[in-house]
C-alpha cells in the first residue's frame, strides 16, 4: 500500500469513529490500578445488556493520574465530556444519562473535552491546561494506543512519510534547525548525534531507543509506550533513515509489562501495513525493529550500560570516548536516544524545525514533560514549554500542596537531581537553570515536598537507590556511596557531629569526581542540594538531636497526651502491632517507649475529635511531658 | 561472528523465560543455559545476580512487593515495609519456611499518586498504612487457610 492509500483507510475509520458515540476508557498501568479494568468490564456488561452496540475503546493516560479511572463519551453534535473518579456505581448513571439519552451528568463530570488550533486535547474547566502545551502528550488519552489506523487517522507517519522524500542529510539538519536537545536528562543537541553517528565509516549502523526509565518517581517514558506506542515507533524509524540504520532495538523494563505488550503490538501492526520492514512504505529504506526487555537496574539506563545489557551482559558503563556514535552495540556506531527525544522527531518532521524551535527558551526549545507525585492535590503527568517556572508547575498545574499544607522543595530528577528550595520556585525549568542550582533536568521527575517530608531523610533514601544499584566499576562510586549512607545514617540518628558534615560534604565532591559515569557522578547531587539548601535542618539533626518534620524514626517519639485521651475509647491500643499501648478503661492510655516500633498506627486511628497521639523530637522532651503528667 | 551477537543478545531474555516458568533461576537451569550459548558459568551467574528482577530462590505462593519509589517512601512506604516484615517474620528478599509468602521492595511500579502501594500477586493496593496492610494480610492468611 502506497501512504495515500494507508492514510485513506484511516480517514476512514476515523470518520467512522467520529460520526458514532464511542465513550475512551483511560487503562494505562495507573488507570488500572485506580480500577479502571472493573469499570471498563461494567460498561462493557451494562452496554450488552442494553443491547447498545458501540465502540469502548481503551486508552491511555491523559495525565489527570489524580482523576483516575477517566472516562470520555464522544457524541457527535454534543460536547465530548470527561469524567473523573469514576466508580462501579456510576456506570449505569453515565449510560443511561449520556448515552441513552441527552444528559451530560455534570455532577460526575470533570468537564469537556476540547481541541485547541494544533489538535491538541484541553479541558477548558481545568486550570492547568492554561499552561501546558501538548506535544507528546497531545493523542494520549485520546488514540487507541492498539489500533494503527487510529494513530495515522490523527495524524500518524505523517512525519515519517515527509522524511522519506528528504535525503537523511536534510532530516538532520532540520532535527539540528530545531535545536532539540536529548531528554534522557543530560541534554545533548540531538543533531549532533545525530550527525556525529551519521558520519562514521562503517557499513552498520543501530538505532537504540532507552526506554529503561529506572528513577523511582518517573513514569513518563511508561505513559508514552503505553498510550501512544506508535510515536516512538516512527521516531525510530525516522532516525535510522537519517543515519543509516536498518536495525532498531527499543529495551525496555520488564516492569512495565502492559508497556511492552503494547509495543510489541504495535510493532506487528506497522509490520502488517508495511510501515516497518522491508521497504518502508515503498521508499526502499528498510528498517527492522527489536524489542528488548530490561531485568532491571538503574545504571541500565546509561547509555553505554544499556548497549551492554541488550548484548547479554552485565549493565557496566564503559570509558567514552570512544562514543556509542562512533563504537556503540557490537563496537558498531550506535545512536542512542531517549523515549521523549525520539518522540519529538515526528511532530518535527510534520511541522518543521521553526515551529519548534519557536516554543521554549533561547537554548532550551520545545516541551518538557514532568511527573507530578508526592505531596500536591493534583499528582499526574504535564507538558509545559521549556522556561515555565516550576512555581507554576507546581502551584498552578499540581494544585499546590494539600490539606492547607506548605510545599517545601522540589525533588527534580530523582537520585540524580537535587532538591529545589521554596524560595527559588521563580526559576525557569531548562538544562542551565536547573544545572545552576546544582540539579539536572534528569529524567524530568518531580516531587514535591511538604513540612512533614524530611530533606535529610530524602537525601538518605536516594543514597540508599544509588549504592545499591551502582554497578561496582568505580571505587568511589561503590564504596563511596556506602560510606555517604553510613554517615548519612548517622546523622539521622542524630549521632553525627558539625565536623561529619564537612566531611559530607568532602567525600559527595569526591564521588562526583571519581565516577565514570552519570550515576556515581550525579548520585551526591541529593546530599549536595539538601546542605546547599537545608543546611538548618542537618544542624537540627545533630546539635539538636531533633528532625524538624518529625520523620527521622531515631528522633522522635509518640505520645499520648493524657488530658486529651477520651480514656473510654481502646483504638489506639487495640490496633497496636507489638501491644505497646497499656492503660486500662477508663484510664488514660500510655506508650511503653522501649516496646514501640514507631509506626504511626496510634496516632492514625485515635479519632479526630481526640488527636491526644503527637510526635515529639527530641525523644529528651517525653521526660518534660511525662513530668508533667505526674 | 554475527551469530555470537544473536547468542548474546539473547542471553537476558533467555533469563527471563526460564524465570516465567519456574518464577525463579533454577541453578540447572543456569548451568544449561550457559551450555546453550557458550559461555561459562560464571557469566550467567554474573548476570543473574546483577540485575533486580532475577531471583534464585522460589518465590511463596503469595508474592508481596512493597513499593519504595519516592513518593512512597515520603507516603510511609517504609513503615509499610517495617509491618511486612513484622508480620511475616521475614526480612525483604526472604520467603517464609512453609513457602506461603514472599516479601519484596520494589523501586516504583509508577502509580506513585496511590502511595504508598503493595502490590499481592500482581493486584495494586492503593494508599497503604501498616494497619491497612495487617488487614488485608489477614484476609490473604484467610484464604490460603480455606484452599
Amino acid at each position: 500500500m502506497t501512504f495515500e492509500e494507508i492514510k485513506n483507510q484511516a480517514q476512514k475509520y476515523v470518520e467512522e469513529l467520529n460520526s458514532t458515540t464511542n465513550i475512551r476508557i483511560g487503562t494505562p498501568t495507573c488507570g488500572r490500578a485506580a480500577g479502571a479494568l472493573e469499570v471498563l468490564s461494567l460498561f462493557r456488561r451494562e452496554l450488552e445488556k442494553r443491547g447498545i452496540n458501540l465502540h469502548l475503546i481503551e486508552v491511555g493516560c491523559f495525565g489527570l493520574c489524580y482523576a483516575e479511572p477517566l472516562v470520555t463519551i464522544f457524541k457527535p453534535g454534543f460536547f465530548n465530556v470527561v469524567y473523573g473518579n469514576v466508580d462501579p456505581e456510576s456506570v449505569g448513571r453515565l449510560i443511561e444519562g449520556y448515552v441513552e439519552g441527552d444528559d451530560p451528568c455534570l455532577e460526575l463530570a470533570l468537564g469537556t473535552l476540547e481541541f485547541n488550533e494544533e489538535g491538541a486535547p484541553y479541558i477548558p474547566e481545568v486550570t492547568r491546561f492554561e499552561f501546558e502545551k501538548r506535544v507528546l502528550l497531545r493523542r494520549c488519552g485520546i488514540v487507541d494506543p492498539a489500533n494503527v489506523w487510529h494513530y495515522i487517522g490523527m495524524g500518524g507517519y505523517e512525519g515519517l512519510n515527509r522524511a522519506l522524500k528528504m535525503s537523511p542529510k536534510e532530516i538532520i539538519e532540520e532535527i539540528k534547525r530545531s535545536g532539540l536537545r536529548g531528554r534522557g536528562g543530560a541534554g545533548f543537541p540531538t543533531g549532533i548525534k545525530w550527525e556525529e553517528c551519521a558520519k562514521a565509516d562503517s557499513q552498520v549502523r543501530y538505532v537504540i531507543c532507552n526506554a529503561d526509565e529506572g528513577d523511582p518517581g518517573a513514569f513518563m517514558d511508561r505513559v508514552i509506550l503505553e498510550s501512544d506506542p506508535h510515536q516512538v515507533i516512527e521516531g525510530m524509524i525516522i532516525a535510522g533513515y537519517a543515519v543509516g540504520a536498518k536495525e532498531g532495538f527499543i529495551y525496555i523494563r520488564a516492569e512495565y509489562p502492559l508497556a511492552l505488550r503494547m509495543i510489541k503490538h504495535a510493532k506487528k501492526e506497522a509490520e502488517e501495513i508495511g510501515i516497518l520492514g522491508e521497504n518502508v512504505i515503498g521508499s526502499g529504506f528498510s528498517f527492522n525493529l527489536h524489542v528488548v526487555e530490561g531485568a532491571g537496574a538503574f545504571v541500565s539506563g546509561e547509555e553505554t550500560g544499556l548497549i551492554s545489557a541488550i548484548e547479554g551482559r552485565r549493565s557496566e558503563p564503559r570509558v567514552r570516548p570512544p562514543y556509542p556514535a562512533h563504537k556503540g552495540l557490537f563496537d558498531k556506531p550506535t545512536l542512542i536516544n531517549n523515549v521523549k527525544t525520539l518522540s519529538y522527531v515526528p511532530w518535527i518532521m510534520e511541522n518543521g524545525a521553526e515551529k519548534f524551535s519557536n516554543i521554549g527558551t533561547s537554548k532550551s526549545k520545545g516541551t518538557a514533560i514532568f511527573t507530578l507525585a508526592g505531596k500536591v492535590k493534583y499528582p499526574g503527568l504535564t507538558e509545559v514549554p521549556m522556561g515555565t517556572t516550576l512555581k507554576t508547575i507546581a502551584y498552578e498545574i499540581a494544585g499546590g500542596a494539600k490539606e492547607g499544607k506548605k510545599i517545601k522543595a522540589i525533588q527534580i530528577g530523582g537520585p540524580s537531581g537535587g532538591c529545589i528550595p521554596e524560595d527559588l520556585f521563580h526559576t525557569p525549568v531548562d538544562y542551565e537553570s536547573l544545572l545552576s542550582l546544582g540539579s539536572m533536568m534528569g529524567s524530568g521527575g518531580m516531587i514535591f515536598m511538604d513540612e512533614d517530608d524530611c530533606v535529610v531523610d530524602t537525601a538518605k533514601f536516594f543514597l540508599d537507590f544509588v549504592q545499591k544499584e551502582s554497578c561496582g566499576k568505580c571505587t568511589m562510586c561503590r564504596l563511596g556511596t556506602s560510606q555517604l549512607l553510613h554517615m548519612m545514617e548517622v546523622i539521622t540518628k542524630g549521632e553525627a557531629t558539625k565536623e561529619d558534615l564537612k566531611l559530607l560534604k568532602e567525600l559527595a565532591e569526591d564521588v562526583r569526581m571519581g565516577s565514570l559515569c552519570g550515576l556515581g557522578k550525579s548520585a551526591p547531587n541529593p546530599v549536595l542540594t539538601t546542605l546547599r539548601y537545608f543546611y538548618e535542618e542537618y544542624l537540627s539533626h545533630v546539635e539538636e538531636k531533633r528532625c524538624p518534620a518529625l520523620v527521622c524514626k531515631d528522633l522522635i517519639a509518640y505520645f499520648i497526651i493524657p488530658e486529651k485521651c477520651d480514656r473510654a475509647c481502646e483504638h489506639c491500643k487495640l490496633s497496636c502491632p507489638v501491644e505497646a499501648i497499656t492503660g486500662e478503661k477508663g484510664q488514660p492510655k500510655y506508650i511503653v517507649q522501649d516496646k514501640c516500633v514507631k509506626c504511626g498506627t496510634c496516632m492514625k486511628v485515635c479519632p479526630p475529635e481526640f488527636r491526644a497521639v503527637i510526635k515529639v523530637s527530641p525523644i529528651e522532651k517525653l521526660k518534660d511531658l511525662d513530668l508533667r503528667k505526674e | 561472528m554475527r551469530e555470537k551477537e544473536e547468542v548474546e543478545l539473547t542471553l537476558i531474555q533467555a533469563l527471563i523465560n526460564i524465570q516465567e516458568r519456574f518464577g525463579y533461576l533454577p541453578e540447572d537451569k543456569l548451568k544449561e543455559v550457559a551450555t546453550r550459548f557458550g559461555v561459562g558459568e560464571a557469566h550467567v551467574w554474573g548476570v543473574a545476580t546483577f540485575y533486580n528482577i532475577f531471583r534464585l530462590k522460589p518465590l511463596g505462593k503469595t508474592h508481596i512487593k512493597v513499593c519504595m519509589g519516592t513518593a512512597c517512601h515520603l507516603a510511609g512506604g517504609k513503615l509499610v515495609v517495617e509491618a511486612a516484615e513484622r508480620e511475616l517474620r521475614i526480612k525483604v528478599g526472604e520467603t517464609t519456611e512453609d513457602l506461603r509468602f514472599s516479601l519484596e521492595r520494589v523501586a516504583c511500579v509508577g502509580c506513585c499518586m496511590l502511595a504508598p502501594v503493595v502490590v499481592i500477586n500482581e493486584k495494586v493496593y492503593p494508599r497503604m498504612s501498616p494497619l491497612k496492610f495487617e488487614e488485608i494480610l489477614i484476609g490473604y492468611r484467610e484464604d490460603e487457610e480455606k484452599s
